[in-house]
């Protein structure tokens, strides 16, 4: 990807410096076995901004999201090639912790997935394995990131509660809570709304829009609009002949979705397919 | 379903041209098969009550005449006779019963813990997985003979608790691993991956997410170890003895309530004893699976944050 000068305003206003990135991802390839899923994916996630990963299905969107905090090594099969640098440190470094990475990059997931314990306990999870156990400390953790997470009001009273009792968009902001109770420096989102209305999808919107003040964050979404809405970047992946996931256009979310320069990308992003 | 299919099914034979005249003469109409069908299922299970509730019923009214507090309290004179009562062999079941839980439920989490989460699938832990299934169909009186080989013979531990708990645990060792590795394999992909996404390793992953939510599945479990450790009599005769007297220590021999029952059966007149110790059992036993069920929808309404 080519980078010019003027893709270091975004169109909110808000300065991103597309050189120097939190995330550098230089050249990577994923394969599960024999298959590629990914080939050859070069880009540079800024910091404090929200960056949305879209494409049609099965081009390796989460598979590239599952990359950044090492998901993908839970697949026995799993291969990777080239650099991915957080920080300007390689994440693939064998000296790296990965429960210490994970906490720098949290992660939620496309449906939301409480443990079947108190609204208290799921936020204080992540906290108390890092090895806090004050409970003091951990009430303030807990109030701090629930409100964060804009769930404090809703959930206040119920603490003590089983967190699969909320509904499914308040299970999605606990999720959220739950990650930011690890005070991570980035946010991975994989469809964070594809299993919630357009209610609780919105209030997810607003959210994730005051959270990229702070941190990080990348988004996987089907949902265009979405997209549009929230991203300050965009990316778009397309699967070539063997099916394997390539990025195709890079830039400002503005710029994708007004002028984009390839054919495939105006193609997708107007709904001529995918 | 099944109505609908067979309902269907002269229809279906129709549109595609077969000739079904002919032999609908004499081939059963719909209904009639329905109710053919019907008869055969109900009368399955009438037959499967009625045989519970005969058994059940006969000891039952059998026996509980014969239960009174002395009965409880007062332990068994010996010899021909059958007199006394049943208080050592209470104590002694307890003890054995305690023991063999005490052994087998760390051992068995473990066992199920390593299969579910860390064996890798080779040869080896195939060959484990094997192993535990045969296991779980061999007679008990065989895992009694090995018990009398190594812990009563080859360790020197005689007749006792001792060696009539470790015969159990190695008896119920698989039924204990599978049930355990099936509740932790039941917790849904969903909660691995968030506790590891968290920063998670593996063994809080394991001690913080799986075994909370497998509980329902472990109490369950050991319930129903429990009562099959009640119920055992056969590995227990070569292992335990039959000594009636009140055990003092692991080492002291002893008699559980259902071989009480057998020596009272087959080397006393009073067939009526074995009768009241047979319906202690009975209750003992229906007791334990309504705690087993009452636990596990406690558990179930608690996990599902519906109490």
């Amino acid at each position: 990807m080519n980078f010019t000068a003027d893709m270091k305003l975004s169109s909110n206003g808000k300065i991103i410096d597309c050189h120097c990135g939190k995330i550098s991802v230089k050249e990577v390839n994923l394969y599960y076995g024999k298959f590629q899923a990914l080939r050859d994916i070069t880009m540079e996630i800024p910091a404090c901004a929200i960056t949305a990963i879209i494409g049609p299905s099965g081009c390796g969107k989460s598979s590239f999201l599952r990359l950044l905090n090492r998901m993908n090594d839970l697949i026995p099969t799993v291969r990777t090639t080239g650099s991915i640098l957080l920080d300007g440190s390689s994440i693939f470094d064998n000296t790296v912790n990965i429960a210490e990475l994970r906490k720098r990059v949290g992660m939620v997931f496309q449906k939301p997935n409480p443990f079947p314990m108190s609204v208290f306990d799921n936020v204080a999870f992540g906290p108390r394995q890092h090895g806090k156990n004050n409970l003091s400390e951990l009430r303030e953790i807990v109030e701090k990131s629930l409100h964060q997470a804009a769930l404090w009001d809703e959930v206040k009273d119920k603490l003590g509660q089983s967190a699969l009792a909320l509904s499914g968009g308040q299970q999605q902001r606990l999720c959220i809570a739950r990650v930011l109770a690890v005070e991570p420096e980035v946010i991975l989102m994989d469809e964070p709304c594809s299993a919630l209305d357009p209610i609780a999808t919105l209030k997810i919107e607003d959210l994730m829009r005051t959270l990229a003040k702070d941190y990080t964050i990348v988004i996987v979404t089907h949902n265009m609009q979405q997209a549009a809405r929230v991203s300050d970047m965009a990316a778009f992946f397309m699967m070539e002949e063997d099916r394997a996931g390539k990025l195709v256009e890079y830039g400002l979310t503005s710029q994708i979705f007004t002028k984009p320069s390839d054919k495939r990308t105006e193609d997708y992003i107007t709904g001529r397919f995918g | 379903m099944t109505s609908a299919s067979l309902d269907s099914s002269p229809r279906q034979a129709q549109a595609s041209g077969r000739p079904t005249e002919k032999r609908s003469a004499y081939r059963l109409s719909p209904k009639t098969t329905q109710k053919l069908a019907m008869a055969c299922i109900w009368s399955g299970g009438i037959v499967t009550v009625l045989i519970s509730v005969i058994i059940i019923g006969f000891v039952l009214i059998g026996g509980i005449p014969r239960i009174n507090l002395d009965f409880l309290l007062t332990p068994p004179k010996g010899g021909l006779s059958g007199e006394g009562g049943i208080s050592t062999v209470i104590v002694s079941t307890l003890f054995l019963v305690i023991v063999t839980i005490i052994m087998l439920v760390p051992v068995g989490i473990g066992a199920a813990i390593y299969l579910a989460e860390y064996a890798p699938d080779n040869f080896m832990t195939r060959l484990i997985r094997y192993a535990v299934e045969v296991l779980s169909g061999v007679p008990s009186i065989i895992f009694g003979l090995f018990g009398f080989a190594l812990f009563v013979t080859a360790l020197h531990f005689s007749f006792s608790i001792l060696s009539g708990a470790l015969t159990l645990v190695c008896l119920l060792l698989p039924t204990m691993i599978r049930a355990t590795e099936e509740a932790i394999r039941a917790v849904p992909y969903s909660h691995r991956e968030g506790a590891l996404a968290l920063g998670a390793t593996k063994w809080q992953l394991i001690s913080r997410v799986l075994l909370p939510s497998a509980l329902p599945g472990i109490v369950t479990a050991i319930i129903l170890c429990i009562g099959r450790a009640i119920e055992e009599t056969a590995c227990l005769y070569v292992t335990m003895g039959g000594s009636a007297a009140m055990p003092t220590s692991l080492l002291s021999g002893g008699r559980t309530l259902s071989l009480h029952v057998f020596y009272l059966a087959m080397e006393t007149r009073a067939f009526e004893k074995a009768m009241a110790t047979g319906a202690v059992l009975i209750i003992t036993i229906i007791v334990i699976n309504f705690i087993t069920n009452w636990l596990s929808n406690r558990f179930q309404a608690r996990l599902r944050g519906t109490n």
